[in-house]
């Protein structure tokens, strides 16, 4: 019994020390996923209970991914058990750009109108929520999580290749709401160019 | 290249995904493709758009530490084991008439011995959760002074002790207060200690967990834990500084306890 409980506590105190330090991570894949906060907390515990269950038999890959993969799986099984319900996104909640915001068009501007405005980070969170998925999580797992292309397709437990295209169509449709809300906000001031043309 | 594959892969050299051959292939459309030269250098000024802005979410507090109590309750067999035996006294009994395969004495030593440590573990655990919580804004203290004589008599009526409160600003361990506090269901006096920017809580109550007369090292969720019984009390110092100093902030205490009381 005492060796079992300087067992278990020793258990503990690898997972926690492994576990832990991607919380920050793990939440934010949680947010951009859940699209509210109360959901993306609770789909975290749950992420953590799970990967605590299983902690036994993890043997790689990285714990990052690892526990990302678990939280993907979290969010994709509750989806499913709401199946058609609407989820709330407190996101989007301060502005009402979403429906005023064209998503999908490819730009049809011509190359030298390529330009990348400054945006703050508070639009940049919102718009790369707005993105459908499973666009919008590659781009998390990309720009947020800093996980590597084959990182990404763990998680998603899809082809490298997929991964490419997906962020490539998520990069593209970010870029055209990027520079379409900052027409729309339209601040002079901030509408600094930072890209370059050709 | 041609301008379909470049569209793809110039992201994966955005984000330093290919190898040398792969890249030479695509700077070399790049250089040649308007298009995708422009493409290109938008994608990569949002990239560094993106990392360099704080684009990660932080976890709250309170998830935090939800996380961190999942961690702290360990499950399956001692989970369930420590719930038999958690309203200690009546789950004992109750084991005791069903092991009668055993000698009552027997079971009774085997059970005591488990549930001792058990409840210390308990407890443990309590003093920690107490230690975390204070660290939460405005939950460190109820009376905040550096002055012992403001502190100690604030504790009057308040818990049936009359706990040390010792002023070891000289050996650089700062009073910082004292507060109420509760553990194991029972009101507790916590005082609050600081050495540089690590908060140390002594808890002490009349009984607080199996009587050690020797400080008894633990380690929890990553805090240090020394416990010990001392002049009828029970002690308890809970930080996150390391053990030797927390060691040593216990020597003070149990030290200064050893001196007849002062007259001041």
């Amino acid at each position: 019994m005492a060796d079992d409980a300087v067992a278990e506590q020793e258990r503990m105190r690898t997972f926690q020390a492994a576990a832990l330090p991607h919380l920050d991570d793990v939440y934010t894949l949680a947010r951009y996923l859940m699209r509210n906060t109360q959901d993306a907390e609770d789909a975290v515990q749950e992420c953590y209970l799970r990967a605590l269950r299983h902690f036994d038999s993890y043997r790689g890959p990285a714990m990052k991914p690892w526990l990302l993969a678990i939280l993907r799986n979290v969010c994709n099984a509750e989806f499913a058990r709401r199946s058609k319900e609407e989820v709330p996104t407190d996101y989007s909640q301060d502005e009402s750009l979403a429906e005023e915001m064209p998503m999908w068009q490819e730009p049809q501007a011509s190359p030298e109108k390529m330009i990348v405005r400054q945006q703050d980070t508070a639009t940049i969170r919102r718009l790369v929520a707005e993105l459908p998925e499973p666009f919008r999580e590659a781009i998390v797992l990309r720009e947020m999580n800093n996980l590597s292309y084959q990182e990404i397709a763990q998680v998603a437990g899809v082809p490298v290749g997929t991964v490419m295209s997906r962020l490539a169509r998520a990069r593209a449709m970010l870029r055209a709401a990027w520079n379409a809300a900052e027409t729309v906000t339209t601040r002079p001031g901030s509408a600094v160019a930072s890209g370059t043309t050709s | 290249m041609r301008c379909e594959e470049s569209e793809v892969m110039l992201h994966a050299l955005v984000d330093g995904e290919l190898d040398a051959g792969h890249a030479r292939d695509v700077e070399a459309h790049v250089a040649g493709c308007a298009g995708c030269a422009g493409k290109f250098a938008a994608f990569r000024t949002m990239h560094d758009v993106m990392s360099a802005a704080p684009l990660k979410e932080i976890a709250p507090a309170h998830l935090r530490s939800r996380i961190e109590a999942l961690m702290a309750v360990p499950e399956g067999r001692i989970v369930s084991m420590r719930q038999f035996l958690r309203p200690t006294r009546r789950s004992f009994f109750g084991g005791l008439a069903m092991g009668s395969a055993l000698s009552g004495a027997l079971a009774a030593s085997l059970v005591f011995a488990v549930m001792r440590g058990d409840q210390e573990q308990t407890i443990a655990e309590e003093v920690v959760s107490a230690h975390i919580r204070s660290l939460q804004a405005g939950h460190l203290m109820d009376v905040e002074t550096s002055d012992r004589h403001t502190v100690k008599p604030w504790f009057n009526g308040r818990v049936d002790v009359a706990p040390p409160v010792i002023d070891l600003t000289a050996e650089s361990f700062t009073l910082l207060g004292g507060r109420l506090d509760y553990v194991d269901g029972e009101p507790v006096a916590a005082i609050v200690y600081q050495r540089r920017k690590h908060v140390i809580n002594l808890f002490v109550a009349q009984h607080l967990g199996a009587k050690h007369l020797r400080p008894n090292a633990k380690s929890i969720q990553g805090y240090n834990c020394r416990h010990w019984a001392q002049n009828g009390l029970d002690l308890w110092a809970v930080s996150d500084i390391v053990g030797d100093e927390l060691d040593e902030f216990v020597q003070k205490i149990a030290g200064s306890l050893r001196q007849p009381p002062s007259t001041t």
